[in-house]
Protein backbone atom coordinates (compact mmCIF):
# COMPACT_ATOMS: atom_id res chain seq x y z
CA UNK A 1 0.00 0.00 0.00
CA UNK A 2 1.72 3.55 -0.82
CA UNK A 3 1.22 5.49 2.03
CA UNK A 4 1.35 8.69 0.56
CA UNK A 5 -1.81 7.94 -1.37
CA UNK A 6 -3.73 6.16 0.97
CA UNK A 7 -2.97 10.01 3.25
CA UNK A 8 -4.48 11.75 0.20
CA UNK A 9 -7.44 9.45 0.50
CA UNK A 10 -8.03 10.27 4.13
CA UNK A 11 -9.55 13.70 2.02
CA UNK A 12 -12.51 11.75 0.39
CA UNK A 13 -14.96 11.13 3.14
CA UNK A 14 -18.20 8.69 2.70
CA UNK A 15 -21.02 10.67 1.34
CA UNK A 16 -23.30 9.81 3.67
CA UNK A 17 -21.03 10.45 6.75
CA UNK A 18 -18.91 13.28 5.98
CA UNK A 19 -16.79 13.31 8.63
CA UNK A 20 -15.48 9.73 8.21
CA UNK A 21 -13.30 9.04 5.49
CA UNK A 22 -13.22 6.02 3.12
CA UNK A 23 -10.09 5.05 4.30
CA UNK A 24 -11.22 5.04 7.61
CA UNK A 25 -14.43 3.25 6.76
CA UNK A 26 -12.45 0.14 5.37
CA UNK A 27 -13.29 1.08 2.33
CA UNK A 28 -9.86 0.98 0.75
CA UNK A 29 -8.15 -2.46 0.05
CA UNK A 30 -5.40 -1.70 -2.48
CA UNK A 31 -3.83 1.30 -3.79
CA UNK A 32 -0.86 1.38 -6.45
CA UNK A 33 0.64 3.61 -8.55
CA UNK A 34 3.07 3.36 -11.95
CA UNK A 35 4.03 6.25 -13.72
CA UNK A 36 0.91 8.19 -14.45
CA UNK A 37 -1.40 5.89 -13.48
CA UNK A 38 -3.07 4.67 -9.85
CA UNK A 39 -4.62 1.88 -9.06
CA UNK A 40 -7.28 2.06 -6.54
CA UNK A 41 -9.02 -1.46 -5.21
CA UNK A 42 -12.18 -1.07 -3.49
CA UNK A 43 -14.48 -2.67 -1.14
CA UNK A 44 -18.35 -1.47 -1.30
CA UNK A 45 -19.86 -1.63 1.71
CA UNK A 46 -23.24 -2.68 0.70
CA UNK A 47 -23.99 -4.59 -2.71
CA UNK A 48 -26.34 -2.41 -3.42
CA UNK A 49 -24.84 0.81 -2.65
CA UNK A 50 -26.22 3.93 -4.00
CA UNK A 51 -23.08 6.15 -3.39
CA UNK A 52 -20.46 3.94 -5.36
CA UNK A 53 -20.60 5.95 -8.63
CA UNK A 54 -20.04 9.07 -6.48
CA UNK A 55 -17.44 7.65 -4.09
CA UNK A 56 -15.22 6.50 -7.62
CA UNK A 57 -15.84 10.29 -8.85
CA UNK A 58 -14.56 11.41 -5.68
CA UNK A 59 -11.33 9.20 -5.25
CA UNK A 60 -10.22 10.58 -9.20
CA UNK A 61 -11.12 13.78 -8.12
CA UNK A 62 -9.05 13.96 -5.34
CA UNK A 63 -5.74 11.85 -6.11
CA UNK A 64 -5.56 13.67 -10.01
CA UNK A 65 -5.74 16.89 -8.39
CA UNK A 66 -2.99 16.30 -5.46
CA UNK A 67 -0.87 14.01 -7.27
CA UNK A 68 -0.90 15.12 -10.94
CA UNK A 69 -1.76 11.59 -12.37
CA UNK A 70 -3.18 11.44 -15.83
CA UNK A 71 -5.05 8.48 -14.89
CA UNK A 72 -6.81 6.98 -11.47
CA UNK A 73 -8.45 3.48 -12.33
CA UNK A 74 -11.33 2.37 -9.77
CA UNK A 75 -12.15 -0.83 -8.84
CA UNK A 76 -14.71 -2.16 -6.55
CA UNK A 77 -14.53 -6.11 -5.57
CA UNK A 78 -16.63 -8.34 -2.84
CA UNK A 79 -12.77 -10.03 -1.51
CA UNK A 80 -12.52 -9.74 0.89
CA UNK A 81 -16.04 -9.05 1.52
CA UNK A 82 -16.31 -5.36 3.62
CA UNK A 83 -17.27 -6.20 7.12
CA UNK A 84 -17.86 -3.46 10.25
CA UNK A 85 -14.85 -5.04 11.47
CA UNK A 86 -12.86 -3.08 8.52
CA UNK A 87 -13.39 0.34 10.24
CA UNK A 88 -10.38 1.80 12.23
CA UNK A 89 -10.28 2.74 15.47
CA UNK A 90 -9.90 6.83 14.30
CA UNK A 91 -13.15 5.38 12.50
CA UNK A 92 -15.30 4.53 15.04
CA UNK A 93 -14.14 7.85 17.67
CA UNK A 94 -15.33 9.98 14.59
CA UNK A 95 -18.82 7.60 13.71
CA UNK A 96 -19.09 7.76 17.37
CA UNK A 97 -18.60 11.36 17.79
CA UNK A 98 -21.28 11.92 14.79
CA UNK A 99 -23.83 9.98 16.50
CA UNK A 100 -23.37 6.57 15.37
CA UNK A 101 -22.91 3.96 18.11
CA UNK A 102 -20.36 1.03 17.70
CA UNK A 103 -21.95 -2.68 17.20
CA UNK A 104 -21.68 -4.85 20.03
CA UNK A 105 -20.60 -8.25 20.00
CA UNK A 106 -22.87 -10.44 18.47
CA UNK A 107 -25.51 -9.25 16.30
CA UNK A 108 -28.37 -8.70 18.80
CA UNK A 109 -26.41 -7.00 21.17
CA UNK A 110 -27.62 -3.07 21.78
CA UNK A 111 -24.76 -0.74 21.11
CA UNK A 112 -24.59 1.87 23.96
CA UNK A 113 -25.68 5.42 23.76
CA UNK A 114 -23.15 7.37 21.66
CA UNK A 115 -24.57 10.87 23.69
CA UNK A 116 -24.71 9.25 27.58
CA UNK A 117 -22.92 5.92 27.32
CA UNK A 118 -25.10 4.18 28.64
CA UNK A 119 -25.99 0.62 28.21
CA UNK A 120 -29.83 0.72 28.37
CA UNK A 121 -31.08 1.31 24.58
CA UNK A 122 -34.03 -0.32 22.58
CA UNK A 123 -34.21 -0.82 19.00
CA UNK A 124 -36.34 1.55 17.13
CA UNK A 125 -35.74 -0.22 14.10
CA UNK A 126 -33.43 -2.82 12.01
CA UNK A 127 -33.10 -0.43 8.99
CA UNK A 128 -32.26 3.40 9.52
CA UNK A 129 -31.32 5.79 7.18
CA UNK A 130 -28.65 4.05 5.34
CA UNK A 131 -28.51 0.16 5.02
CA UNK A 132 -25.69 -0.23 7.52
CA UNK A 133 -27.26 1.51 10.22
CA UNK A 134 -29.89 0.98 12.98
CA UNK A 135 -31.86 3.00 14.92
CA UNK A 136 -32.00 2.93 18.64
CA UNK A 137 -33.12 4.78 21.22
CA UNK A 138 -31.88 5.72 24.77
CA UNK A 139 -33.59 5.10 28.06
CA UNK A 140 -31.34 7.01 29.98
CA UNK A 141 -30.69 9.99 28.27
CA UNK A 142 -34.28 9.97 26.06
CA UNK A 143 -32.78 10.23 22.69
CA UNK A 144 -33.05 8.67 19.76
CA UNK A 145 -29.67 7.43 18.28
CA UNK A 146 -27.87 5.29 15.28
CA UNK A 147 -25.87 2.44 15.79
CA UNK A 148 -23.64 0.78 12.71
CA UNK A 149 -24.94 -2.75 12.17
CA UNK A 150 -22.73 -5.84 12.83
CA UNK A 151 -21.98 -6.88 9.18
CA UNK B 1 -11.56 -26.93 -10.29
CA UNK B 2 -12.21 -23.56 -9.35
CA UNK B 3 -12.94 -20.47 -11.99
CA UNK B 4 -11.93 -16.90 -11.20
CA UNK B 5 -12.26 -15.14 -14.89
CA UNK B 6 -15.43 -14.55 -17.24
CA UNK B 7 -13.35 -15.43 -19.99
CA UNK B 8 -12.01 -18.93 -18.23
CA UNK B 9 -15.75 -19.55 -17.75
CA UNK B 10 -16.62 -18.74 -21.50
CA UNK B 11 -13.76 -20.94 -23.26
CA UNK B 12 -15.89 -23.82 -21.65
CA UNK B 13 -19.02 -23.19 -23.61
CA UNK B 14 -20.91 -25.94 -21.81
CA UNK B 15 -20.29 -24.56 -18.47
CA UNK B 16 -20.85 -21.01 -19.27
CA UNK B 17 -24.47 -22.02 -20.17
CA UNK B 18 -25.37 -23.55 -16.91
CA UNK B 19 -23.67 -20.45 -15.11
CA UNK B 20 -25.67 -17.55 -17.09
CA UNK B 21 -28.64 -19.71 -17.41
CA UNK B 22 -28.11 -19.78 -13.14
CA UNK B 23 -27.64 -16.06 -12.65
CA UNK B 24 -30.84 -15.26 -14.80
CA UNK B 25 -32.65 -17.31 -12.06
CA UNK B 26 -31.04 -15.57 -9.05
CA UNK B 27 -30.88 -12.11 -10.58
CA UNK B 28 -34.83 -12.04 -12.12
CA UNK B 29 -36.14 -13.32 -8.09
CA UNK B 30 -33.95 -10.34 -6.56
CA UNK B 31 -35.05 -7.64 -9.51
CA UNK B 32 -38.73 -8.20 -9.28
CA UNK B 33 -39.18 -8.84 -5.20
CA UNK B 34 -37.26 -5.60 -5.20
CA UNK B 35 -39.57 -3.88 -7.15
CA UNK B 36 -42.75 -5.26 -4.92
CA UNK B 37 -40.47 -3.89 -1.85
CA UNK B 38 -40.22 -0.54 -3.50
CA UNK B 39 -44.21 -0.07 -4.01
CA UNK B 40 -44.50 -0.08 -0.17
CA UNK B 41 -42.60 3.11 0.27
CA UNK B 42 -44.68 5.39 2.06
CA UNK B 43 -47.56 3.20 2.63
CA UNK B 44 -46.83 0.82 5.45
CA UNK B 45 -48.42 0.34 8.41
CA UNK B 46 -45.40 2.39 10.49
CA UNK B 47 -42.93 4.71 9.61
CA UNK B 48 -40.81 2.00 10.97
CA UNK B 49 -41.78 -1.01 8.31
CA UNK B 50 -41.27 2.07 5.38
CA UNK B 51 -38.00 2.73 5.80
CA UNK B 52 -37.22 -1.12 6.28
CA UNK B 53 -39.03 -1.79 2.83
CA UNK B 54 -37.11 0.63 0.93
CA UNK B 55 -33.65 -0.39 2.41
CA UNK B 56 -34.74 -4.03 1.63
CA UNK B 57 -35.99 -3.04 -2.14
CA UNK B 58 -32.48 -1.00 -1.91
CA UNK B 59 -30.65 -4.30 -1.46
CA UNK B 60 -32.71 -6.67 -3.47
CA UNK B 61 -31.90 -4.64 -6.31
CA UNK B 62 -28.28 -4.34 -5.72
CA UNK B 63 -27.86 -7.91 -5.55
CA UNK B 64 -29.73 -8.15 -8.86
CA UNK B 65 -27.66 -5.59 -10.17
CA UNK B 66 -24.66 -7.86 -8.74
CA UNK B 67 -25.83 -10.58 -10.73
CA UNK B 68 -26.74 -8.60 -14.46
CA UNK B 69 -22.85 -7.46 -14.11
CA UNK B 70 -21.73 -10.93 -13.92
CA UNK B 71 -23.76 -11.79 -16.92
CA UNK B 72 -22.31 -8.78 -18.62
CA UNK B 73 -18.84 -9.62 -17.89
CA UNK B 74 -19.92 -13.34 -19.57
CA UNK B 75 -21.11 -11.48 -22.66
CA UNK B 76 -24.88 -10.91 -21.84
CA UNK B 77 -26.48 -6.90 -22.85
CA UNK B 78 -25.63 -4.34 -20.13
CA UNK B 79 -27.15 -4.85 -16.81
CA UNK B 80 -30.19 -1.61 -17.37
CA UNK B 81 -31.00 -3.62 -20.49
CA UNK B 82 -30.91 -6.60 -18.86
CA UNK B 83 -33.32 -5.40 -16.07
CA UNK B 84 -35.51 -3.09 -18.10
CA UNK B 85 -35.90 -4.60 -21.96
CA UNK B 86 -36.35 -8.32 -21.91
CA UNK B 87 -40.17 -9.31 -22.61
CA UNK B 88 -41.85 -11.74 -19.67
CA UNK B 89 -41.30 -14.94 -21.30
CA UNK B 90 -37.61 -14.46 -21.24
CA UNK B 91 -37.62 -14.01 -17.15
CA UNK B 92 -36.83 -16.70 -15.03
CA UNK B 93 -38.03 -15.69 -11.58
CA UNK B 94 -40.47 -17.55 -9.64
CA UNK B 95 -44.15 -16.64 -10.04
CA UNK B 96 -44.70 -16.51 -6.24
CA UNK B 97 -42.39 -13.20 -6.42
CA UNK B 98 -44.31 -10.76 -9.25
CA UNK B 99 -47.17 -11.57 -7.96
CA UNK B 100 -49.31 -7.98 -6.73
CA UNK B 101 -48.38 -6.85 -3.09
CA UNK B 102 -52.17 -7.53 -1.89
CA UNK B 103 -52.48 -6.42 1.47
CA UNK B 104 -49.30 -6.30 4.68
CA UNK B 105 -50.64 -9.95 5.74
CA UNK B 106 -49.71 -11.14 1.73
CA UNK B 107 -46.21 -9.66 1.67
CA UNK B 108 -44.60 -10.34 5.19
CA UNK B 109 -45.40 -13.96 4.68
CA UNK B 110 -43.65 -13.93 1.14
CA UNK B 111 -40.90 -12.06 1.61
CA UNK B 112 -40.02 -14.46 4.87
CA UNK B 113 -40.92 -17.54 2.81
CA UNK B 114 -38.61 -15.92 0.24
CA UNK B 115 -35.76 -14.59 2.45
CA UNK B 116 -35.20 -18.35 4.08
CA UNK B 117 -34.95 -19.86 0.77
CA UNK B 118 -32.54 -16.91 -0.74
CA UNK B 119 -30.73 -18.15 2.39
CA UNK B 120 -30.38 -21.45 1.61
CA UNK B 121 -29.80 -20.53 -1.87
CA UNK B 122 -26.95 -18.19 -1.03
CA UNK B 123 -25.11 -21.05 0.85
CA UNK B 124 -25.57 -23.53 -1.77
CA UNK B 125 -23.07 -21.24 -3.78
CA UNK B 126 -20.94 -19.40 -1.48
CA UNK B 127 -18.32 -22.52 -2.33
CA UNK B 128 -19.01 -22.46 -5.89
CA UNK B 129 -16.66 -23.02 -8.26
CA UNK B 130 -17.42 -19.84 -9.71
CA UNK B 131 -15.31 -17.23 -8.17
CA UNK B 132 -17.12 -14.37 -8.65
CA UNK B 133 -20.24 -15.78 -7.52
CA UNK B 134 -18.98 -17.57 -4.21
CA UNK B 135 -17.18 -13.91 -3.56
CA UNK B 136 -20.62 -12.03 -3.83
CA UNK B 137 -22.78 -14.64 -1.97
CA UNK B 138 -20.30 -14.30 1.46
CA UNK B 139 -21.31 -10.45 1.67
CA UNK B 140 -24.81 -10.83 0.13
CA UNK B 141 -25.24 -13.36 3.05
CA UNK B 142 -24.57 -10.90 5.76
CA UNK B 143 -27.03 -8.74 4.56
CA UNK B 144 -29.88 -11.29 4.04
CA UNK B 145 -29.46 -12.06 7.86
CA UNK B 146 -31.22 -8.54 8.54
CA UNK B 147 -34.22 -9.25 6.04
CA UNK B 148 -34.79 -12.70 7.61
CA UNK B 149 -34.45 -11.14 11.35
CA UNK B 150 -37.60 -8.41 10.15
CA UNK B 151 -39.74 -10.66 8.50
CA UNK B 152 -39.51 -13.40 11.27
CA UNK B 153 -40.24 -10.49 13.61
CA UNK B 154 -43.23 -9.51 12.26
CA UNK B 155 -44.55 -13.10 10.61
CA UNK B 156 -44.65 -14.46 14.61
CA UNK B 157 -46.36 -10.63 16.25
CA UNK B 158 -49.00 -11.47 14.13
CA UNK B 159 -49.68 -14.72 13.94
CA UNK B 160 -49.62 -13.98 18.15
CA UNK B 161 -51.61 -11.59 18.15
CA UNK B 162 -54.85 -13.21 17.51
CA UNK B 163 -58.11 -11.96 16.14
CA UNK B 164 -57.94 -9.96 12.59
CA UNK B 165 -54.13 -10.25 12.30
CA UNK B 166 -53.77 -14.00 12.59
CA UNK B 167 -56.99 -14.47 10.18
CA UNK B 168 -55.42 -12.30 7.50
CA UNK B 169 -51.91 -14.31 7.97
CA UNK B 170 -53.43 -17.28 7.88
CA UNK B 171 -55.39 -16.50 4.87
CA UNK B 172 -52.31 -15.18 3.25
CA UNK B 173 -50.13 -18.54 3.71
CA UNK B 174 -53.36 -20.35 2.11
CA UNK B 175 -53.05 -18.12 -0.86
CA UNK B 176 -49.05 -18.49 -1.46
CA UNK B 177 -49.44 -21.90 -1.09
CA UNK B 178 -50.00 -22.93 -4.62
CA UNK B 179 -48.09 -20.55 -6.03
CA UNK B 180 -44.79 -21.84 -3.96
CA UNK B 181 -43.38 -24.87 -6.42
CA UNK B 182 -41.19 -23.45 -8.95
CA UNK B 183 -39.76 -21.17 -6.42
CA UNK B 184 -37.90 -24.49 -5.35
CA UNK B 185 -37.11 -25.68 -8.95
CA UNK B 186 -33.88 -25.28 -10.64
CA UNK B 187 -33.10 -25.14 -14.04
CA UNK B 188 -30.68 -27.10 -15.25
CA UNK B 189 -29.76 -28.55 -11.95
CA UNK B 190 -27.77 -31.40 -12.42
CA UNK B 191 -25.41 -29.55 -14.67
CA UNK B 192 -24.90 -26.80 -11.87
CA UNK B 193 -24.29 -29.28 -9.71
CA UNK B 194 -21.92 -31.41 -11.58
CA UNK B 195 -19.76 -28.34 -12.29
CA UNK B 196 -19.91 -26.90 -8.98
CA UNK B 197 -21.35 -24.03 -9.50
CA UNK B 198 -23.94 -24.89 -6.70
CA UNK B 199 -23.31 -27.62 -3.89
CA UNK B 200 -26.77 -28.60 -2.38
CA UNK B 201 -29.79 -29.97 -4.29
CA UNK B 202 -32.93 -28.10 -4.04
CA UNK B 203 -34.97 -31.29 -2.92
CA UNK B 204 -32.48 -31.01 0.29
CA UNK B 205 -32.98 -27.28 0.43
CA UNK B 206 -36.53 -27.54 0.02
CA UNK B 207 -36.62 -30.44 3.03
CA UNK B 208 -34.46 -27.69 4.98
CA UNK B 209 -37.08 -24.58 4.13
CA UNK B 210 -40.06 -26.81 5.12
CA UNK B 211 -38.36 -27.57 8.26
CA UNK B 212 -37.52 -23.86 9.41
CA UNK B 213 -41.01 -22.92 8.03
CA UNK B 214 -43.19 -25.26 9.42
CA UNK B 215 -41.18 -24.50 13.16
CA UNK B 216 -42.28 -20.03 12.86
CA UNK B 217 -45.79 -21.19 11.49
CA UNK B 218 -45.58 -23.24 14.81
CA UNK B 219 -44.07 -20.45 17.04
CA UNK B 220 -46.39 -18.09 15.67
CA UNK B 221 -49.64 -20.01 16.41
CA UNK B 222 -50.58 -20.43 12.83
CA UNK B 223 -51.99 -23.23 10.42
CA UNK B 224 -49.93 -25.40 8.62
CA UNK B 225 -51.42 -25.87 5.21
CA UNK B 226 -49.96 -29.80 4.26
CA UNK B 227 -47.72 -30.59 1.96
CA UNK B 228 -46.01 -27.85 -0.27
CA UNK B 229 -47.25 -28.88 -4.26
CA UNK B 230 -45.10 -29.22 -6.95
CA UNK B 231 -44.93 -27.07 -9.67
CA UNK B 232 -47.94 -25.79 -12.03
CA UNK B 233 -46.84 -23.18 -13.76
CA UNK B 234 -43.14 -22.52 -14.18
CA UNK B 235 -41.78 -18.75 -13.91
CA UNK B 236 -37.97 -20.37 -13.92
CA UNK B 237 -39.34 -21.43 -17.87
CA UNK B 238 -40.24 -18.10 -18.83
CA UNK B 239 -44.15 -19.21 -18.04
CA UNK B 240 -45.94 -16.08 -16.02
CA UNK B 241 -48.67 -13.87 -15.18
CA UNK B 242 -50.13 -10.68 -15.82
CA UNK B 243 -49.03 -9.37 -13.21
CA UNK B 244 -45.03 -9.50 -14.32
CA UNK B 245 -45.89 -8.01 -17.34
CA UNK B 246 -47.57 -4.69 -16.21
CA UNK B 247 -44.51 -4.98 -13.50
CA UNK B 248 -41.90 -4.33 -16.31
CA UNK B 249 -43.98 -1.90 -17.75
CA UNK B 250 -44.46 0.16 -14.66
CA UNK B 251 -40.59 -0.36 -14.03
CA UNK B 252 -39.16 0.16 -17.04
CA UNK B 253 -41.58 3.47 -17.91
CA UNK B 254 -38.57 5.90 -17.75
CA UNK B 255 -35.73 3.60 -19.08
CA UNK B 256 -38.01 2.79 -22.31
CA UNK B 257 -38.65 6.64 -23.09
CA UNK B 258 -35.14 6.89 -23.67
CA UNK B 259 -32.46 3.89 -23.66
CA UNK B 260 -29.84 5.73 -24.67
CA UNK B 261 -29.75 8.66 -22.20
CA UNK B 262 -27.35 9.00 -19.73
CA UNK B 263 -28.64 9.53 -15.88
Amino acid sequence: MNQELLEILQEVKDPEIPTVSVVEMGMINRVTREDDTIFVEMIPTFVGCPALDMIRQNVQDELKQKTGAKKVEVEYTFHPPWTSERITREGWEKLREFGIASPGQKHTDIPSCPYCGADEGDVENIFGPAACRAIYYCRKCHQPYEGMKKI
Amino acid sequence: MKIEQASVAKSNPVYAEALVNWLYQLADDELVIGHRDSEWLGMCPDIEGDVAFSSIAQDEVGHANFYFTLLHELGEKDPDALAFSRPANSRRNALLLEHENHDWAYSVVRHMFYDLWDELRLKAFSDSSYFPLSRGAARMLREEYYHSLHMTTWFVQLGSAGGEAKEKMNAAIRKIWPDLGDLFYIDQEKMLLQFGIIQESSASMKEKWEEQIKGLVQKAGLTWPGPVPGVQMNGRLGEHSDDLKRLIETMGEVYTLDPAAKW
